[in-house]
């Protein structure tokens, strides 16, 4: 399956293609080329999920673990090397459909969501690299591998959160957004190191066979601080992950990066640049599995939280992408939730299929929320909800589209969010009741925010536009359509026969006490957020003042900004950088100044050395070979 | 006859039935019109002989009693100089195609030539006569090829420098090699290395034979002839001596520290520590305040070498790759400067450095090119400079050796300062005393800039090609 490798590079070249080329390329021609070339990538992802899935198990009963392409790129020892390769398993497999897939849809959407915008050849070439990092990211056969590939995506999120850079808060944004992940990727990195110092190998396949029992046996008996390596190692890890998959509280860029074009943050909030973390913890989950479960019982808590900590800031925003910027948050912290809860093996292993499989499903309803929100904006020009209402009679693919969505990431019957969140709650109900408490009272909160959102947008009162808005134009409809019945049908798949934690497939069936608790729940959500929202009236506004600290401190999400900055600005910037930098600005460059003015000064002091005279150079070149005998006769 | 001896020769033999050719058709076109085909034909001939030494399966094993080796480490060091030669010849033409020197165009190639077969003849000695020889052929001609513009006072004081300094050199070289005689009784590396030992003899004639190569790799205090020379030679000589001339010389001394003086590493480990140093940090101080552009090179190529040294001193395979890939990163990074610097010498007659000033704005490309050159000398990532200067450090690291390290690394920093001057010039400094006018390149020389271009950039990331040098050994 080596034509694999080319769905990976093929994104690459179109960004030196269009990087090199947007001077001279018409921004249709770059759009057409850029779209065609994911759309290749997009089908031979397809061809490879289709071959890969339907040779079916091996003997041993798993899907097999394919290395399709390696090359080695540095080589420190026999084992110790760094590779670049494909990897293909199950979950790589369905990670390359569901990126390509979405970065196909913003692709296509792009064309006339970004119609006439200045940098249009620069904004293809920025999809281009990033959809290549993501890939890279995705087929990575070592961890090291990932951590470039996972460095290439902070940076070209970076490039397309910026994307407006004429904007001050676009540039803060993209700023930040930057500096949190990395910030946590320095945690990733030192788990890498550690992981690799006493395992010798980058590679996943030796770190995660057998049970990961060379970590296991390699990691064993060193500690720290009272806790073991391995739990350093892989807390360390998760640090990476929370900061890419924006859990609590290292989430805080997430909603600025809303300053993006809409469909950057379709692409990169809803598929694939926020689920990298949890993609990285089932990456790695036999490690944590058997070497530091207390990481695990760790990932379930902060996922909870988050989780319902999201949903509550996302119920009061005003916004339309930031509270779908807090809904994903809430969404990914899901995922680990059931990454958190899960086993190793068969039913055990439910979370872990629960958290794929949601993964699955969210990329495509999360995207087409993303998309039909970016259609909406790009009708009323505005983010605020203040400025829609009634827009169902103006834009009804949008609308419908959208309510699909939304029922969808509620969690009802039959979209594809039933699925996969039914799964989740069984999992974490077999695991933590409060877990499990936690999880269904946010499904609830999913429901009420997401049908407030719907109303807001689509009913409630009808406002005096300007110009009469009206549907998109057909390339951002068509790729609404086509995610709309991803929404619906992705749900039906018998996805526990094609993503397990060991790759064994087996039967999951629908636990149904559970999801009608599931469904009640959601029900009661979109119940009161049709009381309260699907006609203007005056209650939202009465029960606001009535909750008026709880509002307050929910809609500015919790203080968690401010709190960061008092640590950043208050306690590190004065403490810590105000003395760092005085000893740098004195001690290290006076002494770098030093040098230089040394050397100046010698410089021109021995600068009559060199006379022009071939006598003076001859006798310089006696003279050498003088002190040389010399010397040698001395020692 | 036994011609098996010969075929052990094959690339002696190919570069001299290129000679052959070139020289007898620069005598027969002579001043015809048939001169106009002089170039491609040459570069073609000398094109194919380097795809061969590439292609070609390796002879290994030893000819004419020992006196001729050959390895698959000294057909990859020939096969390094072949693609400096060639860069070369393809940045020359456009300066050879002058009024003065048109009419001597052949001679330039057929003199290199000349010049570098006695480089294959000094990789592949296995006796110090035959090395002495070598050294001999690659020197006197070299001569010629300084003082080629012979209407240019400057070019031909280059000539008699470097013939003067040269003739020590060799003469001192000699002196030390009769005395490695007188000790040992024998010329042939095999049969001297068991033999060497730390008498005063063999240690004198070490002493003034490494003198004699310290002179062709330009090391201080063997140094002061380069600048001079470098200045007033026409730019491709420049270019042939900072980098074939001086790779050849270092990896004739790699070899025979190697080969001969192995069983004396404690002695020669010193001269070269101390040596190495010294080239290091006088090439680059007097880097710092050149005017002239060759010149600057002229030292900086000096403070390079002192670099490659630190690869050399330690004698390990390691070592040997890392100088072997270090010569291949210089030899891409210096000539895409040299081929600049050409052009712009052929176009305004200008080699200061503040002609220079404003490059960017009247031609972005060159100065793109003239940027990463510098860039990838003073070793900045992820250009090659920056590999190879990492492995070589680190071959040095390896043996323990951190203060050279040390030393080496404080020395890069003040290379960089130097080297952005030229960069600040480049893309700054206002236009004022620059040329102010676009450069047109003839499309030989954008082959070799584009191809050293793409050395500078892929030399780091395919790791293959690391990996290649380091398989092969001593």
């Amino acid at each position: 399956m080596g034509y694999t490798v080319y769905i990976i590079l093929i994104p690459m070249l179109m960004f030196l293609f269009l990087g090199l080329g947007s001077k001279w390329l018409a921004p249709r021609v770059a759009g057409l080329f850029g779209t065609l070339g994911m759309g290749v990538s997009a089908a031979l992802a397809y061809l490879t999920a289709w071959n890969y899935f339907a040779a079916g198990v091996a003997a041993d009963g798993a899907y097999p673990t394919v290395t399709a392409w390696s090359v080695e790129w540095l080589r420190f020892t026999d084992r110790l090397h760094i590779d670049m390769g494909v990897l293909l398993d199950p979950i790589s497999v369905m990670m390359l459909v569901v990126i390509t897939t979405v970065s196909l849809m913003v692709h296509i959407y792009s064309f006339g969501y970004m119609k006439g915008e200045r940098g249009f050849q620069r904004y293809y070439a920025f999809l281009s690299l990033f959809s290549f990092s993501m890939l890279g990211l995705v087929v990575a056969t070592n961890i090291f591998q990932m951590y470039i590939f996972w460095e290439l995506v902070g940076a070209s999120s970076y490039l397309l959160i910026g994307f407006y850079y004429t904007r001050p808060a676009a540039i803060a944004a993209s700023k930040k957004a930057f500096i949190v992940t990395r910030f946590a990727d320095l945690g990733f990195l030192i788990g890498i190191l550690i992981l690799s110092y006493f395992t010798g190998t980058f590679d996943f396949g030796l770190l995660t066979a057998d049970d990961a029992s060379l970590a296991v046996t390699s990691l064993a008996g060193s500690s720290f601080l009272g806790l073991s390596a391995a739990t350093w190692a892989m807390a360390l890890l998760f640090m990476g992950a929370a900061g890419k998959s924006a859990m609590f509280p290292l989430h805080i860029w997430l909603p600025d990066a809303m300053e993006g074009p809409t469909p950057v943050s379709a692409l990169i909030h809803a598929a694939t640049m926020v689920v990298a973390g949890v993609y990285l913890v089932a990456r790695m989950f036999p490690l944590y599995y058997f070497a530091a479960p207390d990481v695990l019982t760790l990932i379930t808590y902060v996922g909870a939280f988050t989780a319902l900590f999201a949903a509550l800031i996302a119920i009061t925003q005003t916004d339309i992408k930031r509270v779908l910027a807090f809904s994903t948050i809430s969404q990914i912290a899901y995922m680990m939730v059931a990454l958190g809860v899960s086993g190793m093996g068969g039913h055990a292993g439910e979370g872990y299929t629960a958290s794929m499989f949601h993964l699955f499903t969210h990329a495509f309803f999360k995207a087409l929320l993303f998309l039909g929100a970016g259609s909406v904006i790009h009708a009323v020009h505005s983010n605020e909800m203040e400025a829609m209402g009634g827009l169902r009679r103006y834009m009804p693919v949008t609308h419908w589209t959208f309510l699909i969505a939304c029922l969808a990431i509620s969690g009802i019957p039959p979209f594809s969010g039933f699925f996969s969140k039914d799964e989740i709650l069984s999992a974490a109900f077999g695991h933590d009741k409060v877990v499990f408490a936690v999880l269904l009272l946010v499904a609830g909160l999913t429901a009420f925010y997401m049908f407030r959102l719907y109303y807001r947008i689509f009913w409630s009162e009808d406002r005096a536009y300007e110009k009469k808005p009206h549907d998109a134009p057909a390339t951002m409809l068509v790729p609404l359509v086509i995610l709309a019945l991803l929404s619906v049908t992705t749900g039906w798949l018998p996805f526990s026969e094609l993503v397990s934690s060991d790759a064994v497939p087996y039967a999951l069936g629908i636990n149904w006490w559970i999801a009608a608790g599931g469904i009640l729940v959601s029900l009661a959500g979109i119940a009161v957020a049709t009381r309260l929202y699907c006609r203007a009236n005056d209650l939202p506004a009465r029960l606001a003042a009535k909750w008026a600290g709880f509002w307050r401190a929910a809609s500015h999400r919790f203080y968690i900004d401010q709190a960061w900055l008092f640590v950043t600005k208050k306690i590190i910037f004065r403490c810590v950088s105000t003395p760092v930098a005085w000893f740098d600005r004195h001690a290290i460059d006076g002494g770098i100044s030093g040098l230089g003015t040394g050397t100046e000064r010698v410089s021109e002091s021995i600068k009559k050395m060199q006379s022009g005279r071939v006598q003076t150079y001859a006798t310089f070149f006696m003279w050498g070979v003088l002190i040389i005998v010399v010397c040698v006769f001395i020692f | 006859m036994d011609l098996s001896n010969f075929m052990m020769m094959y690339q002696e033999l190919g570069l001299l039935v290129v000679f052959v050719v070139l020289l007898l058709l620069d005598i027969c076109a002579g001043e015809t019109r048939a001169m106009r085909w002089f170039r491609p034909v040459a570069l073609i001939l000398f094109a194919v002989h380097t795809v061969a030494g590439f292609c070609c399966p390796v002879p290994a094993g030893e000819a004419f009693g020992g006196m001729y080796v050959s390895s698959p480490l000294t057909v990859l060091m020939k096969n390094v100089l072949n693609l400096g030669v060639l860069v070369v010849f393809l940045q020359a033409g456009e300066w050879l195609h002058g009024k003065e020197t048109a009419i001597r165009e052949g001679e330039y190639y057929v003199i290199t030539l000349a010049t570098l077969l006695g480089m294959y003849l000094m990789i592949s000695a296995g006796n110090f006569m035959l090395l002495y020889i070598g050294i001999e052929l690659a020197s006197l001609p070299t001569a010629c090829l300084a003082a080629y513009n012979k209407y240019k006072a400057k070019s031909a004081e280059a000539g008699a420098k470097y013939i003067l300094m040269s003739t020590l050199a060799s003469g001192v070289m000699m002196f030390g090699l009769s005395y490695l005689y007188g000790a040992m009784g024998t010329m042939y590396f095999a049969d001297m290395r068991p033999l060497v030992t730390a008498d005063w003899m063999t240690v004198l004639g070490f002493a003034f034979f490494f003198a004699g190569l310290g002179f062709k790799i330009s090391l201080v205090p063997f140094h002061m002839w380069a600048p001079d020379v470098y200045e007033g030679a026409p730019t491709a000589t420049t270019a042939y001596l900072s980098v074939v001339s001086k790779a050849a010389g270092c990896f004739v001394l790699l070899l025979t520290l190697h080969h001969v003086f192995g069983n004396i590493a404690q002695v020669w480990y010193y001269i070269l520590w101390g040596v190495t140093v010294l080239t290091i940090v006088v090439g680059n101080l007097f880097a710092i305040r050149q005017q002239d552009i060759k010149r600057f090179f002229a030292y900086s190529s000096i403070s390079q070498a002192g670099y490659i040294m630190l690869g050399v001193l330690h004698g390990t395979e390691t070592g040997l790759s890392a100088v072997i890939y270090y010569v291949l990163v210089y030899l891409f990074s210096n000539m895409a400067a040299f081929g600049v610097i050409a052009s712009v010498e052929n176009r305004t007659g200008r080699t200061d450095i503040a002609a220079y000033n404003g490059f960017y704005k009247t031609n972005p490309r060159l100065a793109l090119v003239m940027m990463l050159a510098v860039f990838s000398l003073a070793g900045i990532p992820p250009l090659g400079g920056f590999f190879s200067k990492f492995f070589i450090f680190a071959s040095a690291a390896a043996e323990g050796d951190y203060v050279l390290v040390f030393i080496a690394l404080l020395n890069t920093i003040i290379s960089l300062y130097y080297y952005l001057r030229i960069v600040k010039a480049m893309f700054i400094n206002g236009p004022e005393g620059g040329i102010g006018e676009r450069i047109r390149t003839d499309g030989y020389n954008c082959v070799s800039l584009v191809g050293c271009t793409a050395g500078i950039l892929l030399a780091g990331i395919l790791s293959g090609l690391y990996g290649y040098i380091g398989s092969i050994g001593f």
